[in-house]
């Protein structure tokens, strides 16, 4: 029977190192550490992200994707700046970089822009993964495609037609007929395919400025003529490690966006959690001007480590649990 | 028709794609923070041995493919087919056309126990196994004695598959070959 951990002793000592830096960083910026619960009565209801639930005798509890609004609920009480360290779940997140139970760093920032916080996040990871050497590369969504792929995302133009021809020209097959993506499916798929690729490999990568549709709880702002969300990610090479926003104060637009998410979920037939009512209550009351972020630990620490596999940093990874 | 999931994806799962059948080498889950999730694979496809590469959206059902690898043990050629026998003791008996037999065919002179990777219940490929024995037929005379130069020369064998054997081999001579390399082993003693 096989019942050794799939992380070594060094990758078990380095991961207590490096939850020691990030909250002696967050400790010396007087970011209070918090805890909300993991189980909860209301659950996820972003389309591409699907929760997993507990059936107790009474009720139906979903494990949390991220603290996103319970911290945000925090805020709106008027915690000031607060972090957390905890393990999240998120259903069929499984492959070499993905294990469905994992480790989040998230954190708010009171009177913070986004682009202050991908600053303070570049310090942050500095100091997680000393092998950085070069200095973090910013650079917008639409930047991106149109220096790899000679495509302007927002444009009208640049429809599904015109999306899946370019990835047929950069040799991307999709499997099951071409018809099955919608806009922003085909967007996806040349960014993770043929963008992300090509994100250097020893410099931090901030990617801003989403399409809107992609904001989630982000503000949405109009840039250039285009609307685009204020949220960005974070690479280290072509490894997604985290996902800001200038958050969404409003109550109305927060309702708005979680309405719209719950029903495209239905629409696609898949099964949508309760809405956070307690959570828009306290949008509805008011967030305070904020930024927040999370950041996905396990992969950081495969960063530090130079390991390639999720299982070798994880005590035991999901196959072993 | 069985059908898998692509969270069911994992290396050695054998797929119908377009109409022939391959087995994933390598499956990578590939998903944007907020958007769409992919299933980017490694597939090598069992009739030609190419590897290539297919993405799928995560969620999507693929259909399986009927291959199942049996253990056979190689009866003969008629001149057309090659003739197997499963060696479970049922006596059943498969045919492999020449297209199935690619290299396995110039290690095999009869009784070798084969891998026969069978596609709805036809033989799609053969495997020998990995080491074969067989005697040189054909080659220069022996130098005698040299054993240290590291010298080598053509052999033709019973089978009529060209290999490379040390100088100091002879005519009649059996050698042990590696048939994934197809590089000569040692030199098998008379018994």
């Amino acid at each position: 029977m096989e019942w050794q951990a799939s992380a070594g002793l060094a990758a078990l000592q380095a991961r207590a190192r490096l939850l020691r830096q990030a909250r002696a960083f967050m400790d010396a910026r007087g970011i209070m550490e918090v805890e909300t619960p993991a189980l909860s009565q209301a659950g996820n209801t972003d389309p591409a992200i699907d929760s997993l639930s507990v059936v107790l005798p009474r009720e139906r509890r979903y494990l949390h994707t991220s603290p996103e609004y319970p911290m945000k609920r925090l805020l709106a009480g008027g915690s000031g700046d607060i972090y957390q360290i905890g393990k999240v779940w998120r259903q069929d997140e499984s492959g070499s970089r993905h294990n469905p139970e994992f480790t989040l760093l998230e954190y708010y920032r009171v009177g913070y822009s986004y682009h202050k916080l991908m600053q303070e996040v570049s310090e942050l990871l500095a100091l997680l993964i000393p092998a950085l050497s070069a200095a973090p590369v910013f650079r917008e969504y639409r930047q991106c495609f149109l220096d790899t792929l000679g495509l302007d995302p927002f444009s009208t133009a640049t429809d599904t037609s015109v999306l899946a021809a370019c990835a047929a020209t950069h040799g991307l097959a999709l499997q099951g007929g071409q018809d099955r993506l919608d806009r922003q499916g085909w967007l996806d798929l040349l960014f993770s395919h043929r963008i992300e690729p090509g994100f250097p490999d020893k410099s931090l990568t901030f990617v801003y400025h989403y399409p809107a549709a992609q904001s989630a709880l982000a503000c949405v702002t109009e840039h250039e003529g285009h609307a685009v969300a204020c949220r960005f990610e974070v690479y280290l090479g072509s490894m997604e490690l985290g996902n800001g926003y200038q958050e969404l104060p409003d109550g109305a637009a927060n309702t708005r966006k979680l309405n719209q998410d719950a029903m495209q979920r239905s629409r696609e037939g898949r099964p949508s959690p309760a809405i956070d009512r307690r959570f828009l209550a306290a949008m509805t009351s008011g967030l305070p001007h904020c930024a927040g972020v999370a950041i996905g630990l396990d992969r950081v620490l495969l960063c530090r480590l130079g390991e390639k596999r999720l299982e070798r940093v994880i005590s035991f990874a999901w196959e072993l649990a | 028709m069985a059908t898998y999931n692509t969270s069911e994806f994992r290396s050695g799962l054998k797929l119908m794609i377009d109409g022939d059948p391959y087995v994933i080498v390598e499956n990578e889950f590939v998903k944007p923070g907020k958007g769409q999730a992919f299933n980017r694979v490694r597939v090598r496809n069992l009739k030609t041995g190419r590897v290539v590469e297919k993405t799928w959206k995560s969620g999507d059902s693929v259909e399986a493919a009927d291959v199942v690898d049996r253990e056979m043990e190689f009866l003969y050629n008629d001149g057309e087919f090659w003739h197997f026998m499963v060696t479970d003791g049922s006596f059943e008996q498969f045919a492999a056309a020449e297209s199935a037999m690619s290299d396995a065919a110039k290690w095999l002179k009869g009784n070798e126990v084969c891998t026969v990777t069978l596609w709805n219940d036809a033989p799609l490929n053969v495997t020998p196994p990995n080491f074969v024995e067989l005697q040189i037929v054909e080659t220069d005379p022996g130098v005698k004695g040299d054993t240290a130069s590291g010298g080598s020369k053509p052999a033709r064998l019973e089978t009529g598959a060209m290999i490379k054997v040390p100088l100091y081999m002879d005519q009649d001579e059996v050698v042990k070959i590696d048939t994934r390399s197809g590089e000569y082993v040692s030199r098998v003693k008379e018994s």
